[in-house]
């Protein structure tokens, strides 16, 4: 029975149980609510979830442990000459799980009788024909090893498939048959319900912890797997980025030193643009500027953050780095010949700088506008003119505050993939010139991962590394940056 | 006192005192106070000069995308090619493959351009038209196998470059290296166009349609991947509003301070600032290599941006529960409300404004995103086949519009660049009708307490 299928029956159950459980709670109190605890509905919202939850609960817990325990199980039968000649255990055990899925195919489309299935043996049958007629390509001839294999595997999917239902509709009814036992006027029903739903939102609440912890042990378990390919010392010290396209083994020099090298010189190019014009802009806008500027100009320029990145990317690649090759080129305006390409460090920098300006001034707008106007008047007082006021008093005072947010500015530049992969260019080199095309660590997670679902090689594997060097330097970033503001925030109250 | 007033003692009050006129010190402060303001004045306006020149190349690059040029040629279906045996049997008729009605296209076309003027061979009129047009031509005799025999006309996509020529994209000089189109083919447009023989309609197939092959430029479209990120979007909402919702009673209403509530807000707080494309890597880990779930499926692409979405919606949800007065929650606990029912009863419904207004605010962010997708494998040219229905809507491959916008931004062909832009203003489009929904739902329901 399909998954989808069981979940329906489950859910059926549990509507089911929530009338019944509603009229069993009615009937006890002789039709009369004043008799009851609890409001009717959490009598019947007890007995739906004591019925959905549990069975839910079990169909969970088997789809993850299934899979585990039979691959354990068919795995054994492989012989090692044969896992010799596939290359690795995880390559034959696909070829199993395709051939299993070709004879349930087959049995569907009546090509194979039921128990044929699991009886035909290797050296009276053409398996890898017979599946290609029921339209399941394989890639080599079956070995005999691998056909029984994935007669044992399909016998076990099925067996499991079978129990598996079983396990679950029996736990919707165990728990449908103690609720409504339970069910009984004095039974306190809000009481257990409202302790079941807060159950609920703890859960989903954890759901931010598991992210996070997902994303470290996925990115760990795969890295640990990149050094036990490729050595720690060269990833990290190498200043050669150069993989090999061959597919498996040898020839790749995968340092990330030029990666890291592109990736702060452009967030610094990005930072040179974003920091000064969106410090001003801030300045300007929670200083100067009069009600109705400030009304219209902070939401334009906030407009410049809610664009997706892909169309900076688009507009670097195609707008901003022909551009720049007109004026920086061999026959540009200038004719300083700095510029052969239109991806370089320059044109990203340039563009996330745009991208930046909005993030720095609204953060430090409203980092300027929580000093207290004690302090401006104090100054005015003395005799300064508003611009002393604002480099002499207001910075220095909301100075960490400024400090952090130009930090978090600075985690997202390095984080920032579209622009970078369409208008930085595609070669890792180190590099002064910021004229020239060089590539960052988001960059190259994309092109070492993009359309490829295997991950046995190191050249694939080194995305996970590359991640989780971002994903360490973003959240120091990040961390340091809440610490600086914490720190040295200045308490005026 | 008054007389000291009155008769200044000479020389204490030396010219440059006067209050009237300002001493050096002066000038040059309130020069500074001037650059200082000019400062501001000029960072605020190249920013707006940034989003100007945006908005521009957008607009000017990207509405080309939206029409396109059609050539009105008469075709005649001969019946000696297309159906040999003459019994107009559809099976017969499925037999001749689009090369068997190149000639006949062909043959239009040199009977079309009988009278003009030209350098082009006979063989070489083709390159005007798309190559889609022998699979146009096929499908309506297929339709239509009365047909055969008769003279048809057809409305048939011209080709990239023509296309180009004729919105001004492609400029005579450009073509001295380009093999396929010659300076002869545009003499030949041009008096296709004085003839009227050419169209320039709006380009629906652009906004319906599925992503095409690397050499016909002209007849992609982004309606396949368009549906992609609707069922993704889907997903989102589906996932991301009700466990960031319940995530946000939980912390607001209910998480005693200790130290697992610390770490969850830690944790949200956090995950808001994690690049977009390690989602992507967690993406690829979790729903792919570890559950399975089939590679460039709409549903892991929403799972994943579910997952990048919800400190999004988390954070926009406490606020707008915390917006809620304590005194509601009072009066429900007075009246007898358990804790669970002032919440799901007066809280919730009272903020949920402000809920929805952060749950689209969240959607467009994710309707934007790019680099987790191709991760996960969603790029462009998968988005070539609609999708048969709900289920395969989820499940099947596709891909979604900025994934496909990148895609094209990738191709060789500088034709796609337009589409790439075309795109862009497609999905803004999405962006800002969703951005206007989440102000006015904010405007109408917000209330000050």
């Amino acid at each position: 029975m399909s998954n989808l299928l069981i979940v329906i029956i489950v859910f059926g159950l549990g509507a089911i149980g929530f009338l019944i459980g509603r009229n069993r709670a009615m009937a006890s109190g002789e039709g009369d609510m004043r008799n009851l605890h609890s409001l009717p509905f959490y009598y019947g919202a007890n007995v739906g979830f004591s019925t959905m939850i549990p069975a839910i609960g079990v169909l969970a817990l088997w789809l993850i442990a299934q899979p585990f325990a039979i691959n354990n199980a068919v795995s054994g039968m492989l012989s090692a000459d044969n896992i010799e000649a596939a290359g690795s255990r995880s390559l034959v055990m696909s070829d199993v799980r395709r051939v299993s899925e070709g004879l349930d195919a087959a049995v569907t489309q009546g090509v194979l009788a039921r128990d044929e299935a699991s009886e035909i043996a290797f050296d009276t049958t053409d398996v890898r024909a017979l599946l290609a007629s029921v339209g399941v390509a394989l890639g080599s001839e079956v070995s005999a090893d691998t056909l029984r294999a994935a007669q044992r595997y399909r016998v076990m999917a099925n067996r499991g498939n079978l129990l598996k239902t079983i396990a679950v509709i029996a736990a919707a009814l165990a728990g449908l048959a103690m609720s409504y036992r339970a069910t009984t006027k004095d039974f306190r029903a809000r009481n257990v319900v409202e302790r079941g739903v807060l159950m609920l939102l703890i859960c989903a609440a954890s759901i931010a912890v598991l992210t996070t912890l997902g994303i470290i042990l996925s990115l760990i378990f795969n890295t640990i797997e990149f050094f036990r390919l490729y050595a720690a010392s060269e990833f990290f010290l190498g200043l050669r980025w150069n993989p090999s396209f061959s597919g498996r083994g040898g020839g790749s020099e995968l340092g990330i030193l030029p990666l890291l090298w592109g990736t702060l010189y452009i967030s610094f190019v990005a930072l040179l643009v974003a920091v000064p014009l969106g410090l001003f802009a801030a300045i300007y806008l929670s200083e100067y500027a009069s009600k109705r500027v400030r009304s219209v100009a902070k939401p334009l320029l906030e407009i410049l953050a809610g664009i997706p990145t892909i169309v900076y990317g688009l507009f670097a690649l195609l707008t901003v780095g022909p551009l720049l090759v007109d004026v920086f080129g061999n026959d540009g305006l200038l004719g300083v010949g700095w510029m052969s390409g239109g991806t370089a460090v320059m044109t990203a920098g340039l563009v996330m700088g745009i991208m930046l300006i909005p993030f720095v001034s609204s953060l430090s707008d409203d980092i300027i506008n929580a000093v207290p106007q004690a302090m401006r008047d104090g100054s005015y007082g003395l005799g300064a003119t508003q611009s002393e006021t604002v480099r002499q008093v207001i910075l220095p005072a909301a100075l960490p505050g400024i400090v952090g947010a130009i930090l978090l500015a600075a985690s997202r530049a390095i984080g920032e993939t579209m622009i970078v992969v369409l208008g930085a260019g595609a070669a890792a080199r180190l590099s002064l010139n910021p004229f020239e095309a060089m590539t960052t660590v988001t960059a190259k997670i994309v092109s070492q991962l993009t359309g490829d679902s295997d991950f046995a090689s190191p050249e694939a594997l080194v995305a996970f590394a590359l991640g989780i060097t971002l994903f360490v330097i973003t959240l120091g970033l990040n961390i340091f940056a809440l610490y600086i503001v914490r720190k040295y925030r200045e308490q005026y109250d | 006192m008054t007389d000291a007033t009155a008769n200044p003692i000479p020389g204490t009050a030396s010219k440059g005192k006067s209050l009237l006129e300002q001493d050096d010190r002066t000038k040059r402060r309130n020069a500074a106070e001037k650059r200082f303001r000019a400062y501001g004045i000029a960072a605020i306006s190249i920013g707006l000069l940034f989003l100007l020149a945006l908005l521009w190349a957008i607009i000017n690059n990207g509405i080309p995308a939206f029409t396109q040029t059609f050539i009105n040629l008469e075709v005649e279906l001969a019946e000696e090619n297309l159906d040999p045996n003459g019994n107009r049997s559809l099976e017969d008729i499925r037999k001749v493959s689009t090369f068997g009605y190149n000639p006949l296209i062909g043959a239009a076309l040199i009977a079309e351009t009988a009278d003009i003027e030209t350098e082009v061979s006979d063989g070489d009129l083709t390159k005007i038209l798309s190559a889609s047009a022998a699979a146009v031509v096929r499908n309506y005799v297929i339709e239509n196998p009365d047909q055969i025999g008769e003279t048809v006309e057809f409305r048939l996509l011209a080709s990239s470059r023509v296309d180009g020529y004729l919105k001004g994209r492609v400029q005579r000089e450009d073509l001295a290296r380009d093999r396929n189109l010659d300076a002869a083919h545009l003499d030949l447009i041009d008096e296709m166009v004085t003839r009227g023989s050419t169209e320039r309609v709006f380009n629906w197939d652009f906004i319906l349609g599925a992503d095409a092959s690397e050499s016909r430029p002209e007849q992609a479209g982004i309606g396949v991947s368009m549906l992609g990120s609707f069922f993704m979007m889907i997903v989102v909402l589906f996932a991301a509003l009700p466990i960031g919702v319940a995530a946000s009673i939980y912390l607001e209403e209910f998480a005693p301070q200790n130290k697992f509530t610390d770490l969850i807000e830690v944790n949200i707080s956090n995950l808001a600032a994690v690049p977009s494309i390690v989602f992507g890597i967690l993406g690829l880990a979790v729903f792919i290599q570890f559950a399975h779930l089939p590679q460039s499926a709409p549903l892991v692409g929403g799972l994943t941006l579910t997952l990048m979405t919800l400190p999004t919606i988390v954070i926009s949800t406490r606020a707008s529960l915390k917006a809620v007065p304590p005194s509601i929650r009072d009066a429900a606990l007075g009246v007898g409300a358990s804790k669970m029912q002032s919440v799901f009863h007066h809280v919730l419904p009272l903020a949920m404004p402000g809920i929805l207004t952060g749950t689209i605010i969240g959607l467009a962010q994710a309707l934007g995103e790019t680099a987790p997708l191709l991760l996960i494998g969603m790029v462009g040219y998968i988005a070539s086949n609609y999708p048969d229905g709900v289920a395969s809507g989820f499940l099947d491959p596709n891909s979604a519009m900025p994934a496909q916008i990148y895609e094209w931004a990738k191709r060789a062909d500088p034709a796609y660049y337009e589409r790439a832009w075309g795109g862009i203003i497609v999905l803004l489009l999405f962006l800002l009708t969703m951005n206007i929904i989440a102000i006015i739902l904010r405007r109408r329901f917000e209330r000050r307490w």
